[in-house]
C-alpha cells in the first residue's frame, strides 16, 4: 500500500494544470493529443472530460500554428499552456518561440508582453533515438526575453506552473521524459521560479544538475560520501535566468565544481556555468571545473549506446573524485 | 480611421484621402532614405494603398490588425499617428516602438496593431490566437491578417487557414498578391497560381478582389468583416494589386520589366478613383489641392516631430527584455492536494 499523499511527476504536473484551470477562467491547454487522447506522456488524462474540449484543446499537427496562436492568444488576454510533445518537434515552432514570444515586448518598445506557458518534454534514457531524446532547453536558455525552467522534483513539477502562467513573459517548462513516473510525497511548500536549490549539503565539492540529471547526481553524492567525500547538489531549476548567487555561495565553501548536463558538452549550458565560474569565482577555485555531458553523438537507440551516450552516476563520481584529487 | 478630411461629405471623399496619405508619406519616406534619416530596410507601400485602406475601412477600432514589414499603410490607415510612425524609422525613443523597431516593426496597442512582422508568414498564427481569445471570452471582433503572396508558400500559412477554418475563427485573411516574393513571381513559387482557390480548399470563404480599385476592396470586405462578425468563420480574400517600386530600398528590380510596371501604372488607384469622382462631381481639382496641402502639412509635422524627438538612452538598451511589472512569484505545494 502505497503512502498516503503518494504522487507521481506526472499526476503532479496534471494536478498543477487542474489547478491552473479551476483558479482562473483565462487560462486553457492546447496541444497534440492532449484532449481524447490524454496527452502523449498521460500529463493531461481527465482533464477533457473535466474542462470540455473549448479548455483542452486538441490542435492538428501544426506546432508553428497552434504555439504561435498561444502567443496570439496571450496577447488577446487569455492566459494558455501550449503542450509540445516533445522538444525536438519543438523545433518546428522555433520561429515563433524565437521570432514572436522572445521578441515581442522588447520589439515593441515595452507594449506587448506574452504571457505564455509552455510546456515539453526533453531528453533521453527511453530508447526513443535520435528524434525524440535530445536535451535542447540549454539552447533555449540562450535567448533573452524566455525564462527556462526545468522541475526536477515533484514538489516543482506540482509547484512551478502556477508562478509560470503569473508571469507576465513567456516561460517554457522542460519536464524530463524519464521522470514521469517519478512517485513519492511532496513536501508542502512555497515554490518560486527564481533561484536554484542546494539538495544536498557537504563542503567538499559542489555537484550542479538539473532535470534527469539530478538524480543521477544525487546518487553520485551518496556514493561519495561512502568514500568519504561530502558533496553540495546544487539542483539549477531555472535555467534562465540562472542564479548565480547559489552557485557561487556553494563554491566558496568547495572550492571544486563539477556540472552536469545532459545536453551536449561543446556552446552548451555547462559552458557557460563553467564561464560564468571562471567570471565570478575563479580565486576560490583549487581544481579545474569539470563537465559530464552527453557524447557528441544524436541519441542512439540502442540501451548499451544510449547509456554510454548520456551522463551517468559513475561517470559523475569519476569526475568529481578527479576534481578533489586535483 | 483618421479623423475625416474638412472639405466634402463624400464616401468616396475618406478612402481617397487615405490612400493619399499613404502615397505621399512614402514618398517623403523616401527622399528621408536617400538622405540617411531613415536606414534599415524598408519596403514601400505605393501602388498597392487600395487594399490597405479598403480593407481598415471595414473595420472596427476595437478590431485587430496583424500586418507585415510592409505595413506603414496599415498603420496610417488605421490611426497610428504618423508623427510615431515618422520617429520609429528615425531610431527615436518618441517612435511607437522606441526605436528598437524600425520601418519593419510599427506597432501600436491603442490600436490593436500588432506590427511589423518582418518573418515571412510569422505574423499568421498571432492572429489566429488573437482571434481564439476573442471566441473564447465570447467578444464579437475581427483580427485582420495582411500578408503577400509570397507567404502563402510558407507552411505558417497552411497551418493557420486549417486552425482558422477548424475552429471557426473570426479572421480576415487579406492576401495583397502583388505578383511578386522580393524578385520571385507568382507562377515561379506556386504550382496553383489562383491562390483564392487554393485558400478555398481550407473550407472558409475565400474570392479575389481587384486590388487596385479600393471601392471593390472596400465593398469586399465590408462583405467578409459582416460575415466573419455573424459568426461563420475566417474569410480570405486575395487582393489582386501591384507594387510600383522595387521591393525594398536595396532591390535593383531586375526581375520585371519598365514595360509591366508601366501597364500596372495606368491602373493607379488613386488616379482611378479621382477619376471616378470627378466624373460623378464628387470632388474638383481644388479640393484636391487642399487635400494635397493638408497631407503635406501632416507629413511635414511628422518629420519635424521626427527630426526634434530624443534618442532613448543607452542606459536603457536592455529593458522591455522582461515585462518590468514582473512579480517574483511563487506556487504553494499543499501537502493535502498533493494526492491525485
Ligand atoms: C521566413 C522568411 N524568409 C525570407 C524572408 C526574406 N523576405 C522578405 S520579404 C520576402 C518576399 C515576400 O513576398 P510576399 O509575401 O509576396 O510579400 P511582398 O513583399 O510582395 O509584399 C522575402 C523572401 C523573410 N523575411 N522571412
Ligand atoms: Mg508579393
Amino acid at each position: 500500500m502505497t503512502e498516503r499523499g503518494t504522487t507521481t511527476y506526472r499526476e503532479a504536473i496534471r494536478e498543477a494544470i487542474r489547478e491552473a484551470l479551476l483558479r482562473d477562467d483565462r487560462v486553457f491547454l492546447m496541444g497534440e493529443d492532449v484532449g481524447v487522447y490524454g496527452g502523449c506522456f498521460a500529463v493531461s488524462l481527465g482533464l477533457l472530460e473535466e474542462f470540455g474540449p473549448g479548455r483542452v484543446r486538441d490542435t492538428p499537427l501544426s506546432e508553428a500554428g497552434f504555439v504561435g496562436a498561444g502567443i496570439g492568444a496571450a496577447l488577446g488576454g487569455m492566459r494558455p499552456i501550449v503542450e509540445i510533445m516533445t522538444v525536438n518537434f519543438s523545433l518546428l515552432a522555433l520561429d515563433q518561440i524565437m521570432n514572436n514570444a522572445a521578441t515581442l515586448l522588447h520589439m515593441s518598445g515595452g507594449q506587448f508582453n506574452v504571457p505564455l506557458v509552455i510546456r515539453m518534454t526533453t531528453g533521453a534514457g527511453r530508447q526513443l533515438a535520435a528524434q525524440h531524446s535530445h536535451s535542447l532547453e540549454g539552447w533555449y536558455a540562450h535567448i533573452p526575453g524566455l525564462k527556462i525552467l526545468a522541475p526536477a522534483t515533484l514538489e516543482d513539477a506540482r509547484g512551478m506552473l502556477a508562478p509560470a502562467l503569473d508571469d507576465p513573459d513567456p516561460v517554457l517548462i522542460f519536464e524530463h521524459g524519464g521522470l514521469y513516473n517519478m512517485s513519492g510525497v511532496p513536501r508542502p511548500g512555497l515554490v518560486d521560479i527564481a533561484t536554484a536549490a542546494l539538495r544536498r549539503t557537504g563542503d567538499d565539492i559542489t555537484l550542479i544538475a538539473y532535470g534527469g540529471t539530478l538524480h543521477k547526481t544525487l546518487a553520485a553524492a551518496d556514493e561519495l560520501a561512502t568514500r568519504g567525500i561530502k558533496a553540495d547538489v546544487v539542483d539549477l531549476r531555472v535555467l534562465r535566468p540562472l542564479d548565480d548567487a547559489t552557485i557561487m555561495e556553494s563554491i566558496g565553501r568547495t572550492h571544486r565544481a563539477v556540472i552536469v548536463d545532459e545536453g551536449w558538452r561543446s556552446g552548451g549550458l555547462s559552458a557557460e556555468i563553467s564561464a560564468r565560474i571562471m567570471e565570478q569565482a575563479f580565486y576560490q577555485l583549487d581544481a579545474p571545473v569539470q563537465r559530464v555531458c552527453t557524447a557528441e553523438v544524436p541519441i542512439p537507440y540502442a540501451r548499451h549506446l544510449e547509456e554510454a551516450a548520456i551522463p551517468q552516476v559513475i561517470g559523475i563520481v569519476a569526475a568529481a573524485r578527479e576534481a578533489v584529487a586535483a | 480611421m483618421a479623423p475625416k478630411n474638412s472639405a466634402g461629405t463624400s464616401p468616396h471623399r475618406e478612402l481617397l484621402h487615405q490612400m493619399l496619405r499613404i502615397r505621399r508619406f512614402e514618398e517623403r519616406c523616401v527622399e528621408l532614405y536617400s538622405d540617411e534619416k531613415i536606414r534599415g530596410f524598408m519596403h514601400l507601400y505605393i501602388g498597392e494603398e487600395a487594399v490597405a485602406v479598403g480593407i481598415c475601412a471595414a473595420l472596427a477600432p476595437d478590431d485587430a490588425i496583424v500586418s507585415t514589414y510592409r505595413e506603414h499603410g496599415h498603420a496610417l490607415v488605421r490611426g497610428v499617428p504618423a508623427t510615431v510612425i515618422m520617429a520609429e524609422m528615425y531610431g527615436r525613443v518618441a517612435g511607437c516602438s522606441r526605436g528598437r523597431g524600425g520601418s519593419m516593426h510599427i506597432f501600436d496597442a491603442e490600436h490593436r496593431f500588432y506590427g511589423g512582422n518582418a518573418i515571412v508568414g510569422g505574423g499568421l498564427p498571432l492572429a489566429v490566437g488573437l482571434a481564439l481569445a476573442d471566441k473564447m471570452q465570447g467578444r464579437s471582433r475581427v483580427t485582420a491578417c495582411f500578408f503577400g503572396d509570397g507567404a502563402m508558400a510558407e507552411g505558417e500559412f497552411h497551418e493557420c487557414v486549417n486552425l482558422a477554418a477548424l475552429w471557426r475563427l473570426p479572421v480576415l485573411f487579406a492576401c495583397e498578391n502583388n505578383l511578386y516574393a522580393m524578385g520571385t513571381a507568382l507562377a515561379k513559387s506556386h504550382a496553383e497560381t489562383d491562390l483564392a482557390l487554393r485558400a478555398a480548399s481550407y473550407d472558409l470563404v475565400a474570392w479575389p478582389v481587384d486590388g487596385m480599385d479600393v471601392l471593390a476592396v472596400a465593398e469586399a470586405a465590408a462583405r467578409a468583416a459582416e460575415s466573419i462578425r455573424a459568426g461563420s468563420g475566417p474569410h480570405f480574400l486575395e487582393l489582386r494589386t501591384y507594387r510600383f517600386r522595387a521591393h525594398s530600398m536595396y532591390d535593383p528590380d531586375r526581375y520585371r520589366t519598365k514595360a509591366e510596371i508601366e501597364q500596372w501604372k495606368k491602373r493607379d488607384p488613386i488616379d482611378s478613383l479621382v477619376a471616378r469622382m470627378k466624373a460623378a462631381n464628387e470632388i474638383s481639382d481644388d479640393d484636391l489641392a487642399v487635400m494635397d496641402k493638408d497631407i503635406c502639412v501632416e507629413i511635414d509635422q511628422a518629420i519635424a516631430f521626427a527630426e526634434q524627438a530624443p534618442l532613448e538612452a543607452t542606459e536603457d538598451l536592455t529593458r522591455f527584455v522582461y515585462s518590468e511589472t514582473s512579480p517574483t512569484g511563487a506556487g504553494h505545494v499543499k501537502s493535502a492536494e498533493a494526492a491525485p
